[in-house]
């Protein structure tokens, strides 16, 4: 508790005159599993693409590790260990699977450009390390068989696993799901649920997701933090946060409240 | 390993063209007229792969190549003209300096995306070609005159060392981290690409063949004016690769090949030249919108037909 994985302290943006997002605090102890939910617009990917290094904040710290990593570069990010997927799907569409996660593998080898050039022997070597490792990856996914595969080629439900696969195998301490089970339905949803406490136990991970689909939230999220405008409006485990006043409004309205 | 006895396939493979050629042209069945248009074509290809690497590759759409050509042809041209130094050391400064020039271009630039940095390539290019259309020492608008040196080893070589690194490069983790580029650079970037240093280095190894090619192209021609490297230049350059299709290092050979062939035989009917060349690009277009070869690579075909026949 004294240590948290990732601090954020009184962080907020503000683009022009709009304050997107103000006065959030998190941490995230390891190995944890937390939720951030909130309506449309709350600010929840803002606050993520602050965290990736999209966006630099304006105000306030980001701590991960005991380091700051405020103002670092979204790949500087991924290097100190947090990886993340899309809200909408992002891979590398006209590439293999394979490719897919060999990409985010980049940390993995560090054979030089002189060397793959001269085709040096470091070069056959990392490239080696990277395909096997790569390959893993894929099995725990159940996508190496697809692997010859264009990205755009799968199904939608095989990109969003690739997705997270190819999050995974940038190496990260800390995962960011940007609304995983978006347009699943809900037997993928279940399935991905199952994946997500694999992953968690495999790797070792810390997870922070976003969801807009409450039966995935409250089912595997250990703490829930809520946006809204902007802002925390609750933080506290699902049956906390089920119960919590302010939480049914800001979903519902205030007509249903009071 | 298996990757590696391909590349001494590719090589070998290259060595029997150049064996073959070289002999035709030692015997005489090939005369100066095709030994010209095969060392323009070997510029040309040149050309198309360097600037493949930096647009097919890395998604950058950089218009402004000839001017690192032009910076290799003057380059070159000074050290054997005016320092009288050996074509071949000519030929690498003239490369070492248009790298250093796509550095300098790439930094400021490569911040930029799609529209915006096409016009700001186009825009060093034509710097480039100003300077020295103004710079007396070189000529200026007169051109400056320069020995006959380029011969078919010259420029064979050079093709064969400018495809073998532009390919190797693609096909390694670096590579890999400019086609991520390409694709998504947001998601790139997330995975841990430095978006930035890949894409000045693709644009660098670019420069650098571009300048050799200039280069080369200096020493086979007798004059070299700046009209030769204007956005025309730039813009031919860009049709080989798509046409050839981009991100496919073959089609962007195969296409300069096949134009240049074409613009060479084409002179005989000067008048309807540019006409014929123009009907060509727009048939091809036409029915091959995404070019030659798509994103494919020669190799690929070969795998598809080998699969297909294995099942059946």
């Amino acid at each position: 508790m004294s240590n948290p994985l990732l601090k954020l302290e009184n962080i907020g943006i503000q683009f022009g005159g709009l304050k997107a997002v103000q006065n959030v605090n998190m941490y995230l102890n390891k190995g944890e599993l937390v939720g951030l939910i909130g309506p449309n617009g709350a600010g929840k990917t803002t606050t993520f693409n602050m965290l990736t290094g999209v966006y630099v904040p304006t105000e306030g710290e980001i701590t991960f590790n005991g380091q700051s990593i405020k103002g670092l570069k979204p790949y500087q990010v991924s290097h100190k260990g947090i990886s993340r997927t899309f809200q909408n799907i992002r891979l590398f569409k006209d590439l293999t699977v394979l490719d897919n996660v060999k990409i985010a593998n980049h940390q993995l080898a560090k054979h030089s450009i002189l060397s793959s050039i001269l085709r040096l022997p470091t070069h056959f070597k990392g490239e080696a390390t990277m395909e096997k490792e790569s390959i893993e990856f894929l099995k725990i996914f159940e996508l190496d068989v697809y692997k010859d595969e264009l990205a755009k080629n799968l199904p939608y439900g095989m990109q969003r696993r690739l997705e997270i696969a190819r999050a995974l195998a940038a190496g990260p301490k800390l995962l960011l799901l940007d609304e995983p089970a978006a347009g699943m339905n809900p037997q993928e949803t279940q399935e991905l649920m199952d994946l997500i406490a694999l992953i968690r136990k495999e790797f070792d991970l810390t997870i922070l997701l976003i969801e807009h689909d409450m039966s995935l939230v409250m089912g595997i999220c250990e703490r829930i933090y809520v946006l809204d405008h902007g802002q925390l409006i609750a933080e506290g485990t699902s049956e906390e946060i089920r119960n919590n006043p302010k939480v049914i409004e800001a979903y519902l309205g205030e007509e249903v409240v009071h | 390993m298996k990757k590696s006895k391909a590349f001494w396939g590719y090589l070998a493979f290259a060595l029997v063209i150049y064996a073959v050629v070289q002999g035709m042209l030692a015997s005489g069945m090939l005369d100066l007229y095709y030994q010209n248009m095969l060392i323009t074509i070997c510029i040309n290809v040149m050309l198309a792969v360097s600037l493949h690497i930096v647009i097919g590759v890395t998604g950058q759409f950089s218009i402004g190549h000839a001017g690192f050509m032009a910076v290799g042809a003057y380059i070159s041209a000074i050290c054997t003209m005016k320092l009288g130094l050996p074509f071949i050391v000519g030929i690498i400064l003239a490369g070492i300096v248009a790298a250093v020039a796509g550095l300098l271009v790439g930094v400021p630039s490569l911040r930029l995306k799609g529209d915006y940095l096409a016009i700001a390539t186009l825009g060093f290019a034509e710097i480039i070609r100003i300077v020295f259309l103004n710079v007396d020492y070189v000529g200026g608008a007169a051109g400056m005159v320069v020995n006959h040196a380029t011969t078919w080893t010259y420029a064979f070589v050079g093709v064969v060392i400018t495809i073998m690194v532009i390919s190797n490069f693609t096909n390694s983790r670096h590579g890999r981290g400019c086609l991520a580029i390409r694709e998504d650079e947001i998601a790139a970037d997330a995975m841990g690409i430095n978006t930035t240093y890949y894409k000045v280095v693709a644009f660098v190894i670019g420069s650098l063949f571009a300048g050799v090619a200039g280069a080369l192209y200096a020493h086979n021609f007798y004059i070299i004016q700046p009209t030769a490297f204007n956005f025309l230049k730039s813009f031919e350059i860009l049709i080989y690769i798509v046409l050839g299709g981009l991100g496919s290092l073959s089609g962007s050979v195969m296409a300069a090949i096949f134009l240049t062939a074409i613009s060479q035989y084409l002179q005989a009917f000067p008048e309807t030249r540019m006409i014929i060349y123009s009907v060509v690009l727009i048939i091809v277009m036409l029915y091959r919108p995404t070019g030659l070869m798509g994103t494919k690579e020669l190799k690929d075909l070969f795998k598809v037909k080998n699969r297909g026949g294995s099942e059946a």
